[in-house]
Parts: C-alpha cells; sequence; structure tokens
C-alpha cells in the first residue's frame, strides 16, 4: 500500500496535476491582490463571485467550455508531436465559417442538418491546418510562422467571404444571418443556458484522442517523434506524412470548436448564434494555448483545464455587477496562464517536496543546485525537473553520453 | 611519510537512486601521475566534480596540504591550484586560442583588455612544455588534439599545480596520445600534481605511478603501478577476469551482402564532400572494420548507408538489391540493422521506457500490433526476453525510463534491439564507445556470435584496440576516401595509425 501511495505521489501524472494546482493557487493569489487594488472594499465579495458563482451557473460553464476545450486538445495534440500550433484560430475560424455555410445555404431534413454543419466545421478546420502541416513536411516551413500567417488569412477570408455573401451577412445588423433551427445543435435544455450536446461530443473527442495517442501505432509514432525527432527517422517513421496527419487532426478539432460555438442552440426562440465580422481574431484560438498549457497538453488534463478557465471567466464577468471592469478577470486568467508556464520549476519542487516527506535522508541539507533526495538504490520514476538532473548526474557518474551532440546539431526534420 | 598535497577522506555522495561515491579515499602525493581507474557508472567522474567543486559531497572532507577545504564551485577549486581538463571541452568554438584562455581572467586596465600580456605568457608557457599552439587561430579550425592543449594551457594559464584529466585519449590518434603522455610526464617532473581518469589500461601501465580504482562507488584499493599488472588492474576495476585476447574462429567468407560503388556523400559542416568515391564490399561471415580518425566522413558514409542522409551519387545495393534510394524503414525490412553512432541522439527515445524502446525497429509488424492497436502484452514479453537474454539492467524492468539507465546498459538495449531483429547486415557505429570493459567485452561478443552465424558486420570504429581485435578486414578512411585496406594479422597499430593521419596511403585504392 505504501509503495502504491509512493507510486502515485512520484508519478509524472500527479506532479503534472500538483503543478498546475499550485500554477492556478498562486495566479488566484496575485488575481486577489489585483482586485486588492483596484477596489479593496469590493475585492472580498467579488474574488468569491469567480470562485464560487460557476456553481450556479454550470450549464453556461459547460457551453462556454466546449469551444475552448476542442482548441485545447488542437495545440496539445499537435505539441505531443513537437508542433507548436498556434493556429487554432485560423483553423476554428475556418470551421465555423464552413458549419455556417452548410447551415444557412443548404436545407437539409432535422436531425441531418446539424451533423452536415458539425462535420463540414471538422473539414474546414482540418483543411487550414493540413496545410502549414504541409509546408512544414515537405518544404521545412517553421509551423508558427505559418499557422499564425493563417490566422490572419483565414480571419479576413472568412469575413470577406461572409460580408460578400447576401444570404449570410444583414448588413443593417452587420452580422452574420440567423441559422435555422435545423443547423443548431440539440440543446440539453438547462435554463438560461445554450448548453448543448457539444460537449459530450468534446469529451468524448478527448478520451479518443487519448486513446489514439496511448494506444496506437500512430500514438507510438507521433509522441515518438515529440520526444525525438532523430530517432524517429532512424527507426524509419514517416515523419512527412506524420506530420501532416497531426497537423490534420488537430486542425480538425479547433475547427470542430469553432462549428460547436456557431451552431449552439439560442435561449431565445428563433434566434441562432451569430458571427460579426469586424477583423478579429478569435480569442477561443489563443485560449486554447493556455488551455493545453495548463492540461499538460494531455487530452484529459486539457477537459479539466477548459473547463476550470470556463468557470472562472464566468464569475468573473459577474464582478462586473460590483463595478470591476472586464478586462480583471482577464488579468487573472493570464496571471494563472503565466504561473502554469513555471509549471515545470514547481514539479521538481514537489518532487521534492514529496520525496523528503517519504524518504527523510539522516543529514537532508538544502544545497541549492545539488538537492538532496532519497537513497533508495531503486531507480525511482523520475519527474521531468529531475531528469535534467539526472542528466547531469549521468555526466558525473559515467562517462557522458554525448548528450551535448545531441543539443548542438539541432536540424529540422 | 608522504607528502600529499590533495586528500579525499571518505567522500560520500548520493543522487536519487544511487551512492555514487561510498566512502572513497583517495590521496594524491605532490609530483606524482595518479590514474583513477572504474567502469562506467563506478563514480570517477562524480569524485572528480566533487574535487572540482561541481557536486558537494554528503559526508567526508577534502584536505589541500594536510589543511581541510571548502570547495563550494569551480572558482574555489581554481583558488587552491585546481584545474580540470573535462572530456568535451569547454571552449567557445568561435573565439581564438587566445581568448579561450583568458576567459575568465582577463587581463585588462580600466576594463580593456591586455592582450600583449596575456600572449606572452601563453606562448612562454607553451614553449616550456612543448604545447604547440597558435594563439590567434580559431577554435573551431584547430583539431581536436589542438583543442585539447587549448584545455591544458587554461589551466597552465591560472597556475593550476593540481590538473585533473577526464579521459583525455579518447579523441586522440595514437600519436597524439604518445605526445600527450610526454606532456604529462614533464608537468609530473615539474612538481604538478596529475589525477587522470581513464579505463584504458595501457596508458595508465604507460604514463601513471599509482592508481586507485573505483568499482560501483567503493574504493577497491590504490596501488603501485611498478607492481603490479594489467590483468590485476582490470581484475579490481571489474571483479573478475576479464579476456583480453578475443577468441575469435577463422573467418569464413560467403556471398556479398553489402556492396557500396563509387558513393560521394555531401558535408554539412563544410563544402568538400565528406565522402568521395567510396567502394567497397561486405561479406556474409566477416566483420569488416572502418578505421580513421574522427570527421574523416565516417559518419556520413553511414548515414548514407542506412538512409539519415542522401547520397551526391554511387550506388549501395544490399544482397543484390538496389537500396540506393530506398527508405530507412524499407532498408530496415531488406535486413539492415544499425547501432547508431549517438544512442542519444539517434539510437533511444529516452523520455520512452525500456519495453517501447525494444520494439522501436519492430512496433509495426504484426507481431506488435494489430489493425493500428500496439499489444502491449506482446510488447511487454518480448521486451522481458531481451532484456533476460541480453543482460539489460534497469530499475524497473520493462517500465523503467531509459533516460534513467545507465549508458551501459542503454547501450546494451539497443544491441538487444538491432541484433534480435532479423537481418542480413549489421552497421554498427562505436559500438562500445564510453562503455566499460565488461560491457565491451560483451558487445564484442555479441559482434562476434553475429558474424559467426553468417551475417555481415560493417563495425565503425576508432578505438585501435577495436579494431586490430574484432575485424577480419580493415578499411582506413582518411578525408572522405578509402586509404587503405589492410589485415589486422599482418599490420601493426602504428602502421595504422600512419594510414589514419594521411602519412600514408595505399595508392591501388580510393579510385
Amino acid at each position: 500500500m505504501q509503495r502504491r501511495i509512493d507510486k502515485i505521489f512520484k508519478s509524472k501524472s500527479f506532479s503534472a496535476f500538483t503543478s498546475a494546482l499550485l500554477a492556478i493557487f498562486l495566479g488566484l493569489i496575485i488575481g486577489f491582490i489585483v482586485m486588492l487594488i483596484a477596489k479593496p472594499e469590493k475585492a472580498s465579495a467579488a474574488f468569491q463571485k469567480i470562485l464560487l458563482y460557476g456553481f450556479s451557473d454550470l450549464g453556461n460553464v459547460f457551453y462556454f467550455a466546449t469551444p475552448i476545450m476542442m482548441t485545447g486538445l488542437a495545440v496539445g495534440f499537435a505539441f505531443k508531436m513537437g508542433l507548436f500550433n498556434i493556429g487554432a484560430s485560423g483553423q476554428y475560424t475556418a470551421g465555423m465559417f464552413c458549419a455556417m455555410y452548410v447551415a444557412l445555404m443548404f436545407d437539409l431534413p432535422d436531425g441531418i442538418h446539424w451533423i452536415a454543419c458539425i462535420l463540414a466545421g471538422m473539414i474546414g478546420g482540418m483543411l487550414w491546418g493540413m496545410i502549414p502541416g504541409i509546408f512544414k513536411a515537405y518544404l521545412n516551413v517553421n509551423e508558427v510562422i505559418t499557422s499564425i500567417m493563417f490566422n490572419y488569412i483565414g480571419m479576413y477570408l472568412v469575413d470577406m467571404l461572409i460580408k460578400g455573401n447576401a444570404k449570410m451577412f444583414i448588413s443593417s445588423t452587420s452580422r452574420s444571418a440567423y441559422l435555422p433551427g435545423s443547423a443548431q445543435l440539440p440543446s440539453l435544455g438547462v435554463k438560461n443556458s445554450s448548453v448543448n450536446i457539444s460537449i459530450f461530443i468534446a469529451i468524448a473527442l478527448a478520451i479518443l484522442l487519448f486513446i489514439l495517442l496511448n494506444k496506437t501505432v500512430f500514438g507510438y509514432e507521433l509522441k515518438a517523434t515529440g520526444y525525438n525527432r532523430h530517432a524517429s527517422k532512424y527507426a524509419g517513421m514517416n515523419g512527412t506524412r506524420n506530420i501532416i496527419l497531426t497537423m490534420m487532426i488537430a486542425g480538425a478539432m479547433a475547427g470542430l470548436g469553432g462549428a460547436f460555438a456557431i451552431l449552439a442552440p439560442s435561449t431565445i426562440t428563433g434566434s441562432s448564434q451569430t458571427y460579426e465580422p469586424i477583423n478579429v481574431i478569435a480569442a477561443n484560438g489563443f485560449n486554447g494555448i493556455a488551455v493545453a498549457l495548463l492540461g499538460n497538453s494531455s487530452p484529459l488534463g486539457v477537459i479539466f483545464s477548459s473547463v476550470f478557465i470556463s468557470h472562472i471567466q464566468r464569475g468573473g464577468s459577474q464582478t462586473s455587477i460590483l463595478g470591476f471592469k472586464p478586462e480583471i478577470i482577464d488579468v487573472v486568467i493570464s496571471t494563472i496562464i503565466y504561473f502554469s508556464a513555471f509549471s515545470l520549476i514547481m514539479k521538481s519542487g514537489i518532487g521534492r517536496f514529496f520525496k523528503n516527506i517519504h524518504h527523510r535522508k539522516p543529514n537532508a541539507r538544502t544545497v541549492s543546485e545539488t538537492p538532496v533526495h532519497g537513497s533508495t538504490l531503486i531507480a525511482d520514476e523520475p519527474s521531468e525537473a529531475e531528469l535534467i538532473q539526472e542528466d547531469e548526474l549521468k555526466e558525473a557518474v559515467d562517462i557522458p553520453d554525448y548528450i551535448e551532440n545531441t543539443q548542438d546539431s539541432e536540424e529540422e526534420v | 611519510m608522504d607528502n600529499h598535497i590533495i586528500e579525499m577522506l571518505n567522500i560520500t555522495k548520493v543522487f536519487p537512486g544511487i551512492v555514487a561515491n561510498d566512502d572513497v579515499t583517495l590521496k594524491l602525493r605532490k609530483g606524482e601521475i595518479h590514474a583513477l581507474l572504474g567502469e562506467n557508472g563506478a563514480g570517477k567522474s562524480t569524485l572528480m566534480s566533487v574535487l572540482f567543486g561541481l557536486y558537494q559531497a554528503e559526508q567526508g572532507e577534502i584536505r589541500k596540504n594536510g589543511q581541510v577545504v571548502q570547495i563550494n564551485n569551480p572558482n574555489d577549486a581554481n583558488a587552491l591550484g585546481i584545474g580540470m581538463v573535462h572530456q568535451h571541452f569547454k571552449l567557445v568554438e568561435i573565439f581564438t586560442v587566445l581568448e579561450n584562455i583568458i576567459l575568465g581572467v582577463e587581463p585588462n586596465k580600466m576594463g580593456f583588455l591586455q592582450k600583449n600580456e596575456a600572449r606572452e605568457k601563453i606562448l612562454s608557457l607553451s614553449e616550456k612544455y612543448g604545447l604547440k599552439v597558435n594563439p590567434d587561430s580559431l577554435i573551431e579550425k584547430i583539431s581536436v588534439g589542438m583543442q585539447q592543449r587549448v584545455e591544458i594551457l587554461k589551466m597552465l594559464y591560472r597556475d593550476n599545480e593540481i590538473l585533473i584529466f577526464d579521459e583525455p585519449t579518447a579523441v586522440l590518434t595514437p600519436q597524439e596520445i604518445d605526445e600527450l603522455m610526454d606532456i604529462m610526464r614533464g608537468f609530473a617532473k615539474e612538481g604538478k600534481s596529475i589525477l587522470f581518469i581513464t579505463h584504458k589500461l595501457n596508458e595508465i601501465i604507460a604514463v601513471a605511478d599509482r592508481c586507485t580504482v573505483l568499482r560501483k562507488g567503493k574504493l577497491v584499493g590504490t596501488v603501485d603501478i611498478k607492481n603490479t599488472t594489467k590483468e590485476e588492474l582490470s581484475h579490481m576495476m571489474v571483479g573478475r577476469e576479464v579476456d583480453f585476447v578475443v577468441n575469435k574462429s577463422e573467418v569464413e567468407i560467403k556471398e556479398n551482402v553489402l556492396s557500396v560503388r563509387n558513393i560521394s556523400v555531401s558535408s554539412e559542416s563544410h563544402k568538400k564532400l565528406a565522402v568521395n568515391q567510396v567502394s567497397f564490399d561486405v561479406h556474409a561471415g566477416e566483420i569488416v572494420c572502418i578505421a580513421g580518425i574522427d570527421g574523416n566522413g565516417q559518419t556520413e558514409l553511414v548515414y548514407a548507408l542506412t538512409g539519415l542522409q542522401k547520397l551526391e551519387n554511387g550506388q549501395i545495393s544490399l544482397c543484390g538489391t538496389d537500396i540506393t534510394k530506398a527508405s530507412i524503414r524499407n532498408r530496415s525490412k531488406a535486413g539492415m540493422s544499425h547501432i547508431p553512432e549517438d544512442r542519444h541522439k539517434h539510437g533511444l527515445v529516452l523520455d520512452y521506457s525500456l519495453e517501447d524502446n525494444i520494439v522501436l525497429q519492430r512496433y509495426w509488424q504484426p507481431q506488435f500490433q494489430k489493425n493500428g492497436f500496439i499489444k502491449d502484452r506482446a510488447v511487454r514479453n518480448y521486451a522481458k526476453r531481451l532484456i533476460d537474454q541480453y543482460d539489460v539492467r534497469s530499475g524497473q524492468g520493462p517500465v523503467t525510463l531509459v533516460r534513467s539507465m545507465s549508458g551501459g546498459n542503454q547501450q546494451k538495449a539497443i544491441v538487444a534491439r538491432e541484433i534480435d531483429k532479423e537481418h542480413k547486415l549489421l552497421v554498427a557505429v562505436q559500438p562500445t564507445r564510453g562503455l566499460d570493459v565488461g560491457a565491451i567485452e560483451y558487445i564484442h561478443k555479441q559482434l562476434l556470435d553475429s558474424r559467426d552465424s553468417g551475417k555481415a558486420v560493417l563495425l565503425v570504429s576508432l578505438e585501435l584496440d577495436e579494431v586490430m581485435n574484432i575485424s577480419d578486414r580493415i578499411l582506413v578512411m582518411y578525408e572522405g576516401e578509402i586509404v587503405g585496406e589492410l589485415n589486422p594479422k599482418n599490420t601493426s597499430v602504428q602502421e595504422l595509425g600512419l594510414y589514419m593521419s594521411g602519412a600514408k596511403r595505399d595508392t591501388s585504392k580510393g579510385e
């Protein structure tokens, strides 16, 4: 039993989880301090709202969590292969447009229409993710640059196409037209909330991606490539195909996010979600990066981190009643994300903390760069930050294993 | 009676999961060359890192001239006159020799560098010890042997009197090794004290006065070289008898497996061709060795053979099939196994478990996957079998993270994977690099078994002992060309050295 507990405490996912929690905790504290400065007398009431309001409005928490869950999956999945997909916004917008197009331009029967719209959104995002993938795979163009540019290209193109289409654009409201009821997603019937079936689809897809990553040949290749590109090439993996496939899957996820957002049912009968083509890049795409970071790029982690971010966003929107500017909540969220980037340091801290508790060394002392660990002779599964130390250890214990070479000769696939 | 300049008393250094040094005592006399011998992971480098201030020991103390000293970082070590030449040189490639030597102790007047002062000191030092260098050459332009001299000059410039050498001969040619030995003797005569990490017994016998042997973090003992033998040292190091003579059956050459015709490969670091019009054959049942000093095109040749790099021209066939343009996967399917030069870069996914790494070349075969899903149980069972059969040691068996394993066991895992895979040709590139005697013996045996079972083996090695003992035929590479074909039975290390350094070439070869 003790061994088992030890194992849990030392497992990689445990320290990832605790470091995410610690990141959130520290972020909240800083957020609270910001609120204290902004409006000291209302700060604790507002802080309570941020923490608790979401529980009284779960429908909307899940509703707003859905699109960022999808973009979070898009970023996290690509990251498992070592690709930094900043293009989730563009893929999201492309998916949204395709879904909207099928919703407004095609008259399909109930029960089929919304499914067709979702599929169209998926394909739209997939194509928008595929293009940077092709550039990366064949021409070794950095995916960060292409996907950022494809955010702009996608956004301007979509705005232009919508504005130029009389059936899609209502010039008097300068927004997109209402979608027919048949194209809207089945609601879950929660009062005052647009929460709909897509939350289940999103969670199911996250689980599917988890299985894909951990149980399949494709996932094996993908992670191997992410960990060590050179070794994957040496093992004869088809890097070109895998890069394109990964970007297509990532794009499909973001595209679905866009589709879910626009196809969500309206709480007012006869209306729908609309899109305003005002040349702004979709924020949900960038929020996806935050979601993926906080969720440690794991599809299952993304489920939780997206719901959490949505939760504090809901709470934050309520603070305006108390006279807080909506920007405050953005500051708090940004702080949390900022701290989640520190999670590696926190991970090592947590790992050390639990190790010291479980195997207290006789004359343990704190030396800044060489933490003292337990002296068990069985190699524990090391956390990521310790691994860095273990590299140093390797240099010291045996003949250095040419780690430096690996770093020096960085060349792209 | 003894005049000890450095005493490391009862040093214990613990790392997570391992006691790197367990109550180790080492005493260095003034003016002696003291070798520190041990297998991989025996704790030699850790002990020296403790002395150099890179690590702090949990227990024990260090004394200099009888006084207890505290060494918290390399600066403290320097202040005490302790200098170290690391195995991987710590030089700034785009700086000149002079700039590297003065780095950190730049002589200056009001912030302006005083290079002339430094230059004079460097020139007088290089004169005195026979370390010829040009102070104005860029590091990236000079040979590895020269770079090592720069590292040595760095220590001398700082007036260090205790010099630590970490595996100094690993990167040198036989001639350069002889020169280094002379330089070291010169230092000792001058009264400097030398600590010399190695696992090459010949060098210890040749140059050291005393030798301290470590095994698995523990002190085995300190011996006078005059009163010992190579056999005794190796016994102390490994804890059992080691065969120095490789038992090798007569070569039985069978059909041609690999045939390489006029291949040229471009270089990534310079404009010239890294491999220039090279042709050779490897037959089933023989071990052909490509010998040469590092950086003469061996790496690129292997990359071309294994598909990691495209060729400029020429043709490669494996068992009669043209594989010049075949993908890496198809070469593997056609029967090529490859033990890569850099096990961390190519050979392993360090963040994968041992079992995942063991199937790295085979995960796609029906044995290990069904409809795109990995068969976890099949992978586990296969990994267990290989781990047993090839004695790969790790903390948690198949699920151990490869990063946490020792270098020797990582290499064993690769060897197991590549040899157990169905193959006709085994390309082994420096398969014993950085390994200890026991592991080397083991891997050599595996290579010979492979040969005896009718496989063709192409061995690329920088270790002359390995070249001479294992191979049936030696091809020497120099500046991208094969300059000689030698029979290890009718040649000497000295002759091989002449070919390797380009001083001699067989004109019938290489066109």
